[in-house]
Order: C-alpha cells, then sequence, then structure tokens
C-alpha cells in the first residue's frame, strides 16, 4: 500500500515537471522568433517602411516614423496580435510625408503663383514679404490682378518690371 | 505722412462710403489701407485708386478692401470667369487636382470659407471642391 501510494506520487510529480516544462516552452517563445513575426506581419503596411521592432520578454517595442495616427494605431495592432507578444510599446512618432515649411514666404508665393495663373505673361516672385512682378500684362486685367495681389497681405508690389499693354 | 496726402482723395472716398474697419496706417514708405464694403465701392475705391497712381507703378500702396466678407456659408455665388469654366479643385491651391468645373455664370452655393482666395464651393450637380473667390461674385 505504501509502495502504491510512492508511485502514485512519482507519477504526479512527473507529471507535474513535464507540465511545467511543456507550458512554460510555449508561453516564452524566443524573442527573436517573436521580433520577425512582428516584422513579417508589419512588412505588409506601406507606412512601416521606417518602423523598427525589437522585442524583450514577450514586450515588443515599436519605433520610428509613420505619416499618420491612423498608422501608428494599426501597426501596433497588427504587432499585438502576433502570437507570443504580451504587450506592445508604441514609440512610433507621426511625420507629415510632406515636410511644413517655417518660411513665411512660401505660403504668400504660393497665393501668388495661384493669383497670376490666369495671366501666363505675368510672373510673380516673392522675397521679403514683397511680391515682385514681371512680364507683360493687358491694361484690362492689371487692375482685377492688383486687387487679388494687394488682398494677400503682402509688404508691397513692385510693378517696376511689368509691361502694361 | 506724404503719402497719405498723395492717396486724400482716396481716403477721403473710403470715409465718406462708410467703409467697415477702414484702417489706414503708413510703414516704411508704403500706406496700407484696410477695410470691408461691397463690391460697388470696393469697385469706385480701385478706380480712384489707379486714377492717382496709373498703372500701380509706384508700389506705395497696398489696399486690401474685402468686399465678400459678409457673404455666408449657403449663399449663392455667380460664376464670372473671363470666358472658360471655373475649376473646382480637391484642395485650396492651384496644384491641387481639378475634380469639376463651374460653366461661366453658373450659380454655386459657398459651402465654407478656407481663407479669402479659396472657398468650398458645391454646383447643381453636386459637385464640390475649392474655387478661386476671384471668380465667384454674390447675388443679391
Amino acid at each position: 500500500m505504501k509502495n502504491t501510494k510512492n508511485k502514485m506520487m512519482a507519477l504526479i510529480m512527473a507529471a507535474a515537471v513535464m507540465t511545467a516544462a511543456f507550458t512554460g516552452c510555449k508561453s516564452t517563445p524566443k524573442d527573436s522568433d517573436v521580433k520577425a513575426g512582428v516584422e513579417t506581419a508589419i512588412q505588409s503596411s506601406p507606412t512601416a517602411t521606417n518602423v523598427t521592432v525589437s522585442v524583450d520578454q514577450g514586450i515588443a517595442t515599436l519605433t520610428g516614423q509613420v505619416p499618420d495616427q491612423g498608422s501608428k494605431d494599426s501597426l501596433e495592432k497588427t504587432a499585438a496580435a502576433v502570437a507570443g507578444v504580451k504587450s506592445v510599446i508604441n514609440n512610433l512618432t507621426i511625420t507629415p510625408a510632406t515636410p511644413v515649411s517655417v518660411s513665411m514666404d512660401d505660403p504668400l508665393a504660393a497665393a501668388v503663383k495661384d493669383a497670376t495663373k490666369d495671366y501666363p505673361t505675368v510672373t510673380g516672385t516673392v522675397a521679403d514679404g514683397v511680391i515682385s512682378l514681371k512680364g507683360e500684362i493687358q491694361k484690362a486685367n492689371l487692375q482685377k490682378l492688383m486687387m487679388t495681389l494687394q488682398a494677400l497681405k503682402p509688404k508691397k508690389v513692385e510693378t517696376a518690371g511689368l509691361t502694361v499693354k | 505722412m506724404a503719402l497719405q496726402e498723395k492717396y486724400k482723395e482716396l481716403i477721403d472716398a473710403a470715409n465718406t462710403a462708410g467703409v467697415g474697419n477702414l484702417s489706414v496706417r503708413e510703414q516704411d514708405g508704403v500706406l496700407y489701407i484696410d477695410g470691408t464694403t461691397n463690391g460697388t465701392v470696393k469697385q469706385q475705391l480701385w478706380d480712384t485708386y489707379e486714377r492717382l497712381d496709373p498703372n500701380y507703378a509706384s508700389g506705395d500702396l497696398v489696399m486690401n478692401i474685402n468686399s465678400v466678407a459678409g457673404v455666408v456659408e449657403g449663399a449663392q455665388l455667380k460664376v464670372t470667369t473671363n470666358s472658360s469654366n471655373l475649376n473646382i479643385r480637391k484642395g485650396p491651391s492651384t496644384n491641387d487636382e481639378i475634380v469639376g468645373k463651374a460653366a461661366r455664370h453658373e450659380v454655386v452655393t459657398l459651402v465654407s470659407k478656407e481663407n479669402d482666395q479659396w472657398w468650398v464651393v458645391k454646383t447643381a450637380d453636386g459637385e464640390q471642391g475649392y474655387a478661386y473667390t476671384q471668380y465667384l461674385t454674390p447675388i443679391g
């Protein structure tokens, strides 16, 4: 009877050890495998080109730049769904695709371009807030153009290079 | 002060016409006249400006008289291009793609104002996008 009890105990203990080893192995895949899994998963996203992945004990960290909040959220979701990922630290930063211009002359120059578009013989350049016109214009069109340009809040409008026909 | 003398007739006309928020100031050799009024007064002031400074050659005045400040969303606007159709664009710039066109003298509806140059308009056919305000004239 005592012998049987000991055998039973040994069996239970062996089973317990095996179970622990088995589940332990299953719940902690290698970080390097998880990293590869996340990289494969996010690869299909065109916005993931500047994203790097690191994994430490199942915690995946995303770093790099994406163009918008939607990409940031969707990449986090994709990474979280990969087997072996316990949680995701989302360190992605949002950088708009086109760098934002800092020069004050740029919006004015763009507005001048729009305003002179219908007068192909006129070119307008902008420097320090001053619009300089060059080329030729029909007298009938000059007032309309000046109305538009002076409403753009320039410092002044130079017409020295403009010939009025 | 010299510039205010040169353009005295213009400043007086703006005052007489009751131009709203009229501001006249001189800085670094340029006179700035700003204000809001209707289309008729704006045209009269610009004709006076052109007479006092033929071909706007001096470059010593920047006049920004807004005649469309009071135009509100839902207003009807007539397309007043010289001859061609008015482009309706995806964004507020001539770099933006054309998404529709409005014929000359067609009437469109103001949806919203992006800035003084670009408004979002909607045509009777339901085409919506950005149009250049210079070619839109409020009706009524």
